[in-house]
């Protein structure tokens, strides 16, 4: 057998490669069905870091059509309720340079929450339709009201209102949201050397 | 004498204790207005049980604890509540809080105490409740409910009882003053929660910068099982996880409780709380305050009723506001600043600082850290503090959780000797703050996620249901035209409109005379029955009535179906013959 495969040097690295070859051909072609993945995990990663306003100010229905959207190529700009946290993270998440919001969708605004006048109310159910997380509670000629803990501040309900009396009132700061802020940047950018600084602020 | 052990790190500042122990606990009186927010301590704010224009009684409960996480507040003194509204509190943020205001009638009068005559024959249940109901939180600073703590995890077994008498922050000097004078007390209440966990041994640990109280405690502890144990003088020694090693070597895991091991830590003060409430049916209605700084004429150690405005106990101690710039409480080092003095005295104040601007000037401006690992060696916690500060200025949150980001203690030991006087606590504070919001809003957006996926799946129902009505319409049309189709079959429509001139035919034909019904051959009338049944069967599946409904229909129809097959054959035999 030595003998032949010195006669035919090459066809015996022809048969050897043909040789691994198939086998692992065979089993990767076996790999790929039987551990198969289910749906599209990069879509599901994406649509962990999108806000879920559902706002849809990005152009699709909804952040899960987005985050299916943004695994088929589409920008990371493109969500302003999220806003450059949510743009840096999916840059880091798919390795690209994190770009700044586009403004044709929006600027991002502080977290508000829709409050219905509920006495001018009149029940037509058109803001209940609208509501992409069911967060109004109301029946027809009844009137509306928004559980507030489930709101996504996504706007979609005030455009539908025939009377005008929604209105989205921004989140203050109170006592349970107030945290800690990193220290101003001003402090870091003073000259190297302390005595540098101005003479009020050595004062002080 | 017991083995002492160490910690990593810590630091020595200055103490600075001396200038407050010069005369003993002064009572402050009953200022004229208290101001009682209704979130003293860790956890759910406390329910007002009382309404503006009440009169309440001294140690009459006001608010109602509200939740299991929670403790109940009670009227510092008697007097008419003046309003339940938001007042300055004392919180680094500066924001109002509810608060229940009460104005002293100056009378004092206690509503009706009740004490346990023995505490040994209560069981520990029993007894936590009355700690419970008696507002206790922790007194050291942190304010966490004593009762969810002394009750620990269920299951677990407490081997070692700390009582922490450290107090290592410098300037505050309440508990040395509470031990000095009232070691008694302190040993009471370490006999009840002695009662209540059954250690196997309890150790009183003091630094050693505090001899009078040390001499005061051994000698009211004489023939207890309190163990008093000295240990040199260390910031910060007086926090939980470091006091635990000191005592007993042993280190509280990363995220875990002391009560994993077997542990649980309570302060003197809160000791001496516990003997009030258990022993005297006296709730949590004053506290230990030590009132010191530069700016102050005479600073002392106050008994001071929850709710004083910090206003009134500064006055006391003989304040010169134009000499203090800012106003802390707690200390130096972990300690906040006060936006208002106004702000009431709550269970965790045990240290209302005004220092001058010599004696706590503003750090100077922060410079670039220069890797010197000065923090790293002083870090209690053993973090690498240079570490998380370039990690916090990039907000690399999953990194700063990587090293332990919260095990952090904030005792600002690396800010203190760091030469580039960077305010590395804020940093850590902030980033702490940054990710539990993150993790609060992730929380909040996943269920957003969940109610619009709900909401999806039900409008695809829907839509699924009208095409299905839709398609049954469709089929029950097509079928009646193919049965018209049917060679000799009649149309439905054609058979009813028959019938109804049949009838009308019938009518006109005359008064008297009884209607002769149309005899229809027999399998007309079984075809028109069965048009029908097959309506109604369609109607119903259409509609999406009871399967058991439909199912019942489509019975009908099959017999109706056997019985016309049947009439035809006989027809066509009768025909033949």
């Amino acid at each position: 057998m030595p003998g032949w495969i010195a006669d035919y040097p090459l066809l015996a690295a022809l048969l050897a490669l043909v040789g691994l070859g198939a086998p692992f051909g065979a089993l990767l072609g076996f790999a790929a069905v039987r551990f198969r993945t289910e749906g599209n995990p990069i879509a599901d990663q994406i649509n962990a870091i999108l806000p879920q306003t559902q706002c849809g100010q990005c152009g699709f229905p909804g952040c899960r059509p987005y985050a299916e959207a943004i695994a088929g190529g589409e920008a990371i700009n493109k969500c302003p309720p999220g806003g450059e946290a949510t743009i840096q993270a999916l840059a880091d998440l798919l390795d690209v340079e994190a770009p700044p919001l586009d403004e044709e969708h929006g600027e991002e605004k502080a977290k508000a929450v829709a409050f219905i006048r509920e006495d001018e109310c009149i029940g037509c159910t058109k803001c209940i339709q609208a509501c992409p997380v069911d967060a109004i509670l109301g029946a027809a000629k009844q009137m509306h009201t928004v559980i507030a803990s489930e709101c996504t501040g996504c706007d979609l309900c005030v455009e539908p209102c025939p009377v005008d009396c929604i209105d989205m009132i921004p989140q203050e700061e109170n006592l349970q949201t107030w945290h800690w802020q990193l220290p101003a940047q001003r402090s870091r950018n003073l000259d190297i050397i302390a005595t540098d600084a101005p003479s009020a602020e050595r004062a002080a | 004498m017991r083995r002492v052990y160490g910690f990593h790190g810590g630091i020595h500042p200055a103490e600075n204790k001396h200038q407050s122990l010069g005369s003993r606990i002064r009572v402050a009186g009953i200022p004229r207005q208290l101001i009682l927010p209704l979130s003293q301590h860790i956890g759910a704010p406390a329910r007002p049980v009382v309404a503006v224009g009440d009169r309440v009684l001294k140690g009459q409960m006001i608010a109602e604890p509200g939740g299991r996480v929670s403790v109940p507040l009670h009227a510092p003194t008697s007097g008419h509540v003046s309003a339940i509204e938001e007042r300055p509190i004392p919180h680094p943020s500066g924001f109002p809080a509810p608060c229940i205001v009460i104005d002293s009638d100056g009378q004092d009068e206690w509503a009706p105490l009740r004490g346990v005559a023995n505490y040994r024959d209560c069981e520990a249940t029993e007894l936590l409740e009355l700690i419970r109901n008696a507002g206790i939180a922790g007194m050291g600073g942190a304010g966490f409910p004593t009762a969810i703590k002394l009750a620990g995890k269920p299951g677990q077994s407490i081997k070692t009882l700390i009582i922490n008498g450290t107090e290592c922050e410098p300037y505050i000097t309440a508990d040395d003053i509470l031990m000095r004078e009232r070691a008694d007390d302190i040993v009471a209440g370490i006999a009840i929660l002695q009662h209540i966990l059954q250690p196997q041994e309890i150790l009183l640990g003091v630094e050693d910068n505090k001899p009078e109280a040390i001499a005061a405690l051994q000698a009211a502890a004489a023939g207890s099982a309190i163990e008093v144990v000295r240990f040199p003088t260390k910031y910060p020694s007086g926090g939980e996880k470091q006091l635990i090693e000191i005592l007993t070597g042993q280190q509280v895991p990363s995220g875990g409780l002391p009560g994993d091991l077997g542990i649980v830590c309570q302060n003197v003060g809160t000791a001496v709380a516990v003997r009030d409430a258990i022993c005297h049916g006296r709730p949590l209605i004053s506290r230990i305050t030590t009132v010191t700084g530069d700016a102050v004429d005479s600073p002392q150690n106050f008994e001071v009723l929850l709710g004083t405005p910090m206003q009134y106990l500064l006055d006391l101690a003989g304040l010169h506001p134009e000499r203090c710039e800012r106003l802390v409480m707690g200390g130096p080092m972990m300690g906040f600043t006060v936006t208002t003095p106004q702000a009431p005295v709550v269970k965790t104040t045990n240290c209302i600082l005004a220092p001058t601007t010599e004696e706590l000037p503003p750090p100077p401006p922060a410079q670039p850290c220069i890797r010197c690992g000065l923090c790293a060696e002083a870090c209690p916690a053993s973090l690498l503090p240079q570490q998380l500060f370039w990690f916090a200025q990039g907000k690399e949150f999953e990194k700063l959780e990587q090293h332990n980001l919260f095990d952090c203690i904030e005792c600002g030991a690396c800010s203190w000797v760091c030469p580039s006087h960077i305010p590395l606590v804020q940093y850590y504070r902030a980033s702490k703050a940054e990710i539990l919001q993150q993790r609060r809003e992730h929380a909040k957006s996943e269920q957003a996620r969940l109610r619009f996926e709900a909401r999806q799946a039900r409008l695809a129902q829907e839509e699924e249901e009208r095409e299905a009505k839709r398609a049954a319409r469709k089929a029950a049309a097509e079928k009646r035209a193919a049965l018209a189709e049917q060679g000799g079959e009649e149309d439905p429509i054609q058979a009813a409109i028959e019938r109804a001139r049949a009838k009308k035919a019938a009518q006109q034909a005359g008064d008297g005379t009884a209607v002769t019904p149309v005899k229809a051959s027999p399998e007309a009338a079984l075809r028109q029955k069965l048009a029908k049944s097959e309506q109604r069967l369609a109607q119903s599946i259409a509609s999406g009535e009871d399967a058991k409904i439909v199912s019942a229909l489509e019975a009908t129809v099959q017999r109706l179906k056997d019985k016309l097959a049947e009439a035809e054959a006989a027809a066509t035999e009768t025909g033949a013959d």
